[in-house]
């Protein structure tokens, strides 16, 4: 291999660096697919449509958020089942603290974030410093946090003041404000593992925990703050469900399987499950997906129990597409 | 000389004060001493090596000189000062650094990131990239690299010796005054153990004190000035490589003179008939594979890295398999599909790497040694508790086969020594009652005495009329051990050498001497 | 301190050093299940009555067979995250094929375990040969039987389920000697942990699935045939699930949302009971007690009178706390 320099053919450089991950060939057979199956047999709005071809992003923007923090938790070779409650808890709260007037909004959106940081830091210190397994770990998080949400509320509760909803609905111009806040959360996410020591370290902790520790790298702490941020962004993810629906309700989260679909989609967009490599676009791409094929779904007026059968086959398959050609043995 | 000049030599001589000095280092593990009061000196510009058996105390003065363990008793001198290390961070800071045999390098990150791995160059958290790489582009530069390996290369993709100029480059970057190597030329090949010589040489004469610890006494006196043995914990000696045969070292290591390193190489009559005939045999990496294996007899395969032997290896055991040609196993034409029709067949393969291809670390010792056998007959093999039901005691005869040093079969095989842990690899294949055994690399990374011991154990395979195929990087393992030689390069046999034939031959043949192109990347170092 | 002769307390202080290390090898789950227990016991008469304790041990026995099935899984470095939708679908689907008729009952068992059969040969065929890890293809596998149960009866519980079916969790051996009566479901557990305990322990089978689990490569080399016996591996925990699913259908109630969260709290029963996340280590009888654990702690809670929402947050609380020990016992050990 030569090493470059500046002077080097600029669009050959960019093109090495701009590594387009494979799983964005299978999005684009998906949605290619996904047009051709509506117009036989629904009525081929799919690309004219505007509408509803805003729809499969707004529907991408709940998963996607949460994911991006899904994706940086399994970077560092960690997992967090704990982001479906996460996602509940700060949608009843806020809903709760809101009651529909206005000047509560920035005292709501201060408290959840508050328990988003406290789950986070509780996953990262039981994970680090009791030592255990990631996967029990945050599960035995999610069941307390469930535990907590049921013991204080059975159902709608409190309500959301218009001027929230602009989360939700509202556009700048023709594109919809949450569209924008996604693109920002996967940018911060690209930008975090990229170009920070953070993500570095993420990376380093993720790939070989014994290398990144005879580094000197702090293993905890990036552990932990990988934690923090996964939870922060099941929060926003809250906040923007909350807005949408104008009101919290207990089973937001697990209802949606943001937990294990963020993990999904993590998985879908290329980033391995052992730690130490993948990104978030590819995870944007994984997040589309599902978008595509819920909005076909919809508009072939499928089954909504079908559609999860899909779902699942439609995981097992993306995943494929990337592992059937490795020589390695899977566990 | 007069007396003035005397005097002269003499001030010169006081005044190069040790890089590096322990005294009365002790150091003790649950139930075994690892170091008793060892005092050594390494001085600037000299390469120093550390040889013993296992269990020595090699490993445990390196770590103690590079942070990772602290000592019981004893104390540590850098430059005439004393310092204590309490994480290998701070030893690195101090310019004492140690590269593993394993390498702590993360495959799925470019070779910048792993050279500045947790002292990224950033400002308020953001890295600079552009600084990062060219940073490193300047350490390759700086032991001549630049031009093989890219600092925006991934790890992964690089090849063993490459990794290892990137653990070096890593070390330089930390103004390393000493550089600590654990068996730096076990995985290399011929070639790129002189560029590793050409570029240490380059290091000490920076002022580096260069100190290594191997079991490849050939590189060891290539490559040092002075040689330290340690033997149960305790130093025996140094001495100057130039003052001392082979011999003498060895002599120093176990207590007793080994002058037979090899044992007898076997005789025409020992050799029976052929029992694997493969002709004009390909798949995708080798071309016209042809030769014969006979009974009782060890066949060499030498050539340098990438040059197919393990391939070959694996072709003839059904891993990757041969895709045309013919295989006769024993009279019947027959190519092995998949390792358990390989083992069916009764071949056994010990493989290169044993840690990853070879143990079961976490599975009890005698668990190991039943693997094969147990795999050949499935779910129908009821076991009691001493092992399989054949016969009660066939774990520990074959423990006795093998001369495995344990105190109980339950053990757990990842706390073995690498020699023992080999010798539980060779017992598994010993118990599936194979007749043909294929070796990659036999004795890689195994003290003197059990390399001796396994060297000793194939020659007795042999004498039973077992054939063995026998891949090894080691020339004088190969020149010691095969009854014929097959060098290969660059996916094919290249030829066929008798029995004693010398190291140049070999060399000029698995570097491609015929041929007039010269393989990249081997530079000075082909021309033998 | 009391002064004794030289002689005699060297011969006491050995023998009770020698129980001591006796004591430090039990794995951590039995001290942790007989302390629940005991407090159990203290607690509510019902618990110290043998007809309480064949009680507590029938409503367990679903837990414990999901467990060891899944603990072969897990053996073998894998996870299978497809039971809890197995179990679902098992009830819903007998339901809707019982339809209040005795006369299916064989039927209805059959159909239940040759979908078992297919799910786990499916899980194994993704594992082994499209080469996904097993979480996420278990984790297809989940979502597309529990589409698949709920398309299949439409949204809602059909049918009913009947006696003769419901027996196998619900029933008991009457005038049994010594306990009076003993549960059908105990008695399946036993039978088939004793089963599972010759394969798992005392075959090369089972040899075999702690060798994939322990270094696939090197099982591979050594003439394992790794794909067939992870197949194995998954049947036999689908297989599982569904009998522990016709026994959890038997006594429960039908409704959709009967399996969910299983497999987390089978998981946790196995980790309990001190198998290794990854594979290489695992044993049939500290699964079960595993699940005996698991079951004896949602017992303590509902006694103690926690409304369900706490029970949520103590179980969590008591599964890290469960697994924290366990991880540290076993880390002294070394």
């Amino acid at each position: 291999m030569t090493t470059t320099s500046i002077s080097e053919n600029r669009f050959k450089r960019f093109m090495r660096h701009v590594n387009i991950p494979p799983v964005y060939y299978f999005l684009v057979v998906i949605f290619l697919g996904g047009g051709i199956l509506d117009q036989i047999f629904s009525d081929g709005q799919i690309f004219t449509n505007q509408a509803i071809l805003l729809n499969i992003i707004v529907r991408s923007v709940a998963l996607g958020i949460v994911a991006v923090g899904q994706t940086l938790v399994i970077v560092g070779a960690s997992i967090d089942l704990s982001v479906a409650y996460t996602i509940s808890i700060t949608a009843v709260m806020s809903s709760y603290i809101m009651q529909g007037k206005t000047e509560n909004v920035p005292l709501a959106i201060l408290v959840v974030f508050g328990i988003g940081i406290l789950i986070g830091l509780t996953n990262g210190l039981i994970i680090t410093k009791l030592k255990i397994n990631s996967f029990i770990a945050t599960l035995g998080t999610s069941l307390i946090i469930k535990g907590i949400i049921n013991a204080t509320f059975s159902n709608y509760t409190g309500s959301v003041p218009k001027s929230f909803q602009f989360f939700g609905y509202s556009t700048i111009g023709p594109i919809p404000v949450a569209i924008i806040v996604l693109i920002l959360v996967v940018f911060a996410g690209w930008f975090l593992l990229n170009r920070t020591k953070f993500g570095a370290h993420l990376y380093g902790v993720g790939g070989n925990v014994e290398v990144g520790r005879l580094s000197g790298l702090r293993t905890d702490r990036v552990v932990i703050g990988a934690h923090i941020l996964c939870s922060m962004s099941a929060v926003l993810t809250g906040l923007f469900l909350v807005s949408r629906l104008q009101s919290g309700a207990p089973w937001v989260g697990p209802d949606g399987l943001y937990d294990l679909e963020s993990i999904a989609t993590s998985v879908v967009g290329g980033t391995a499950l052992a730690g130490g490599k993948g990104g978030v676009w590819g995870t944007l791409a994984g997040v589309l997906i599902f978008g595509v094929l819920d909005t076909v779904f919809n508009q072939l007026g499928m089954n909504p129990y079908l559609k999860t059968v899909l779902r699942g086959a439609i995981i097992v398959l993306a995943v494929a597409s990337y592992t059937y050609r490795s020589k390695k043995e899977a566990a | 000389m007069t007396e003035e000049q005397k005097q002269k030599d003499e001030k010169t001589a006081n005044r190069v004060e040790p890089l590096l000095e322990v005294q009365g280092i002790s150091k003790r593990f649950p139930g075994v001493v690892a170091l008793d009061n060892v005092s050594l000196k390494f001085m600037p510009g000299e390469i120093h090596a550390v040889v013993g058996e296992n269990g020595a105390g090699k490993s445990t003065l390196m770590k103690i000189l590079a942070g990772a363990y602290i000592p019981d008793t004893g104390s540590i001198l850098l430059k005439g000062e004393r310092v204590t290390f309490s994480h290998p961070q701070q030893a690195q800071h101090k310019g004492i650094t140690i590269i593993y045999q394993e390498f702590n390098l993360l495959p799925d990150r470019t070779v910048a990131y792993n050279i500045f791995l947790g002292r990224e160059p950033s400002k308020l958290g953001i890295i600079d990239i552009r600084k990062m790489n060219k940073d490193a582009e300047d350490l390759l530069r700086e032991i001549g690299v630049e031009k093989m390996i890219s600092p925006t290369a991934m790890v992964s993709s690089l090849s063993v010796a490459e990794q290892q100029l990137v653990e070096i480059a890593k070390a330089i970057s930390f103004n390393a005054k000493v550089l600590i190597m654990d068996e730096p030329t076990a995985a290399l090949t011929y070639t790129e153990v002189k560029l590793l010589l050409d570029l240490v040489t380059k290091l000490k004469e920076k002022g580096m004190a260069v100190i290594f610890i191997s079991h490849r006494l050939v590189e060891v006196f290539d490559f040092a000035e002075k040689i330290t043995v340690l033997k149960d914990g305790q130093l025996v000696g140094t001495v100057c490589s130039k003052d001392v045969k082979p011999e003498d070292v060895v002599h120093m290591m176990v207590g007793r003179t080994l002058d037979h390193y090899f044992p007898p190489l076997g005789k025409p009559e020992d050799f029976g008939e052929v029992v694997l005939r493969v002709t004009n045999a390909s798949n995708k990496t080798l071309k016209d594979i042809s030769f014969e294996l006979r009974k009782g007899e060890v066949l060499g395969i030498a050539g340098l890295q990438g040059s197919g032997r393990t391939e070959m290896a694996q072709a003839v055991f059904g891993v990757v398999p041969f895709t045309s040609g013919s295989v006769e196993l024993r009279g019947k034409a027959m190519i092995m599909k998949n390792p358990a029709t390989a083992i069916k067949n009764r071949i056994g393969f010990v493989t290169e790497d044993r840690k990853s291809e070879g143990i079961l670390p976490k599975q009890p010792i005698r668990d190991n040694m039943l693997l094969t056998v147990r795999a050949i007959q499935f779910v129908f093999g009821p076991i009691f508790k001493n092992g399989i039901r054949k016969t009660k005691n066939l774990v520990p005869n074959l423990g006795k086969q093998v001369d495995v040093r344990t105190d109980s079969y339950d053990r757990e095989v990842q706390y073995l020594s690498g020699g023992n842990q080999q010798k539980v690899v060779l017992a598994k294949w010993l118990a599936s009652d194979a007749d043909i055994f294929i070796f990659d690399e036999p004795t890689r990374g195994i003290d003197v005495e059990a390399k001796a011991s396994i060297h000793d154990m194939i020659r007795d395979l042999t004498k039973k009329g077992i054939a063995v195929l026998m891949i090894s990087s080691e020339l004088p393992e190969i020149i010691g051990m095969s009854d014929r030689v097959l060098v290969m390069w660059d996916g094919h046999i290249e030829g066929e050498l008798p029995a004693k034939s010398s190291e140049p031959e070999i060399m000029l043949m698995a570097t491609g001497g015929k041929h007039i192109k010269e393989p990249q990347n081997v530079s000075a170092a082909g021309k033998e | 301190m009391t002064t004794t002769t030289l002689k005699q307390p060297s011969k006491i202080l050995k023998i009770l050093k020698a129980i001591w290390n006796g004591i430090r090898r039990i794995p951590a789950v039995y001290f942790i299940f007989f302390g629940i227990f005991i407090v159990l016991g203290l607690l509510s008469p019902t618990y110290q009555s043998t007809a309480g304790i064949m009680a507590f041990l029938r409503r367990t026995s679903p837990l414990a067979i999901l467990a060891i099935g899944e603990m072969i899984v897990l053996s073998t470095g894998g996870y299978d995250l497809s039971i809890g939708s197995i179990v679902t679908m098992v009830v819903l689907g007998s339901s809707l094929l019982l339809n209040n008729d005795p006369t299916m009952m064989p039927t209805a068992i059959w159909t239940m375990l040759a979908l078992g059969l297919l799910i786990g040969l499916v899980n194994g065929f993704v594992v082994s040969y499209l080469k996904i890890p097993s979480f996420i293809a278990t984790l297809g596998m989940m979502l597309l039987v529990k589409g698949g149960a709920l398309y299949w009866v439409g949204g809602a519980p059909r049918g009913y389920l009947t006696e003769n079916w419901r027996a196998f969790g619900r029933g008991y051996f009457e005038n049994v000697p010594l306990v009076d009566r003993f549960p059908y479901a105990l008695a399946i557990l036993l039978i088939l942990a004793l089963v599972t305990y010759f394969i798992y322990h005392r075959s090369n089978f089972g040899k075999q699935i702690l060798a994939i689990g322990d270094n696939v490569r090197a099982s591979q080399l050594s003439g394992v045939r790794v794909r067939l016996v992870r197949m194995i591996a998954f049947v036999i925990s689908s297989l599982f699930a569904v009998i522990g699913g016709i026994m959890i259908g038997g006594f429960g109630g039908v409704n959709v949302t009967i399996g969910e969260g299983l497999e987390m709290q089978t998981i946790a029963a196995c980790v309990v009971g001190g198998v290794l996340l990854g594979g290489g280590k695992g044993s049939v009888m500290n699964v079960v007690f595993g699940a005996f654990t698991m079951e004896a702690i949602f017992n303590l809670l509902n006694l103690l009178g926690l409304p369900k929402p706490y029970k949520d947050a103590v179980q969590g609380l008591i599964i890290i706390a469960a697994v924290a020990y366990v991880a540290l016992s076993t880390r002294k050990k070394k």
